[in-house]
């Protein structure tokens, strides 16, 4: 497999939502192979729109994104996108919708074509690595929130992405999970996107800092600048 | 809902108060449904028509949603002048196509079609608050006005849901094809959307027993009727009375 240094790469990317409201303008934004990036941004600042645009979830209405040295744009383009980068939801418990954990966390690599078998081994191993080896059989909507934030990461490991896209991680969690998920994701040594406005969390966890800013209201620019040295932005227009 | 925003900028029913509009799109339904002859009904569509210009919406969308209308109407115009018996008006490939049944039909599309553009112009670009406070201030039972906004409410919700679940499987390579898998994904995913939206709804019932809700919105905003809502009502009755007149 060839390797691409830069990940993902977008370049001028606009968003609005069907409504009219525009979310993302002039959006730049590169992250390298190894690069811990940590996205800053108030409350409706477009992080998870950001995300979802990198995910192909959602179409830029103008702008390219390149992925693994990949333009993406139609939703075929996206499933290479969609093994190798994995994104973890705010709320976990959007993301999970089988019955049992382990049939959750097997859904993946189900998805990329291994055997029912296989997929049950994947999926046992990857919550033995996430010390929760005995949830296998527990009904994934009856978890609390910190149990179903580790079983969503499980589900994402199982496909075992090379990058990691993290939404808000630390969102309601306790402090004692909030470590644990640190060390787990610390552990991984996987490229990382991480929004957050725990900065706490983020300054544990990322090298590279981004800000997000500008408004959901139409007007003002959104743009990423970097926050500390490295900055690996494009000149947006401004 | 798509449909209001269907009217982004300023229509003229805008200046008319939801009570108007639900009233005149009840008189002007009850109406449309009893007419009997062709050209009575096709004067009912030119009405709808005049609403649907008055309300402007945003032309996509409202031929969006009348093509997906017609569509069906078109897979009854396939089985039921066939199928209609009465007089022989022409036949192919030794069907024959009935009088009764063209007209029949004819009827059906003209009426559906003054209904459909009739109710997206004066009530689908009402605001469904707007709406609940005229069904509540024409004195609509308290239970149906709630469950008239709770439905249209946790329609939206509950897509909501949809779209997240079906983003989560999308996230993790789900494609859709002929499997167990797809089939039991696509299960799974129809059960934990009634879970959660039960769950949903169950937390919004608790948040609302909170605030102290005993069964009744309370109404903030005191609409008032213009002298614009009597004389709109006025000249709809009119016309309507018109075009009953037509029709006898």
């Amino acid at each position: 497999m060839q390797t691409y240094e830069k990940i993902i790469e977008l370049t001028d990317v606009n968003f609005a939502y069907s409504h009219g409201t525009t979310v993302l303008e002039g959006i730049c934004l590169t992250v390298n192979r190894g690069d811990r990036a940590g996205i800053i941004g108030a409350n409706g600042s477009g992080k998870t729109t950001l995300f979802h645009l990198i995910m192909g979830l959602l179409k830029p209405i103008s702008g390219s994104i390149h992925i693994f040295g990949q333009d993406v744009r139609e939703e075929k383009d996206f499933y290479t996108v969609r093994r190798r980068i994995g994104l973890l939801f705010q709320n976990p418990g959007d993301q999970l919708f089988c019955p049992t954990v382990l049939e959750d966390v097997a859904f993946g690599p189900l998805n990329l074509g291994r055997s029912a078998a296989e997929a049950k081994s994947i999926a046992q191993k990857t919550l033995t690595a996430l010390g929760i080896a005995d949830f296998g059989h527990r009904i994934s909507h009856k978890l609390s929130h910190g149990e179903k934030k580790l079983v969503a990461l499980a589900g994402i490991l199982a496909m075992d992405p090379e990058v990691l896209i993290l939404d808000e991680p630390t969102a309601g969690l306790d402090q004692a999970t909030k470590s644990r998920l640190i060390e787990i994701i610390d552990h991984l040594g996987l490229t990382l996107v991480i929004a957050s406005h725990d900065m706490d969390f983020l300054s544990k966890m990322a090298g590279v800092f981004y800000n997000l800013k500008g408004g959901r209201i139409g007007g003002s620019k959104t743009t990423i600048t970097p926050a500390r040295s490295g900055c690996m932005t494009c000149p947006g227009p401004l | 809902m798509d449909i209001e925003n269907a009217t982004p900028g300023r229509s003229p029913l805008d200046l008319l108060d939801a009570r108007t509009r639900l009233l005149g799109a009840v008189i002007f339904s009850i109406v449309t449904a009893f007419l009997t002859t062709p050209c009575a009904l096709a004067m009912a569509l030119a009405l709808a028509l005049l609403f649907a210009a008055l309300a402007r919406p945003a032309f996509r969308i409202l031929l969006r949603h009348l093509f997906a209308f017609n569509l069906f109407l078109v897979f009854l115009w396939l089985f039921v002048p066939w199928s209609m018996p009465g007089e022989r008006a022409f036949g192919i490939w030794g069907l024959s196509v009935s009088r009764e049944g063209i007209h029949y039909m004819a009827m059906v599309t003209l009426r559906a079609n003054a209904l459909v553009l009739a109710l997206l112009a004066l009530m689908a670009a009402t605001p469904v608050t707007a709406m609940t406070r005229a069904m509540s201030g024409l004195k609509v039972p308290d239970k149906l006005t709630y469950l008239f906004f709770l439905t249209y409410r946790y329609i939206d919700e509950i897509s909501g849901e949809y779209v997240r679940l079906v983003n989560a499987m999308r996230i993790r390579c789900f494609r859709p094809d002929t499997s167990i898998h797809t089939y039991r994904s696509y299960a799974y995913l129809v059960g934990m959307l009634l879970v959660n939206s039960f769950e949903r709804a169950q937390l919004i019932r608790s948040a609302m027993l909170c605030r102290g809700f005993t069964g009744r919105f309370p109404r903030i905003e005191g609409d008032k009727i213009s002298r614009l809502d009597v004389l709109v009502l006025f000249v709809l009755s009119v016309l309507l009375a018109g075009i009953v007149y037509a029709d006898i």
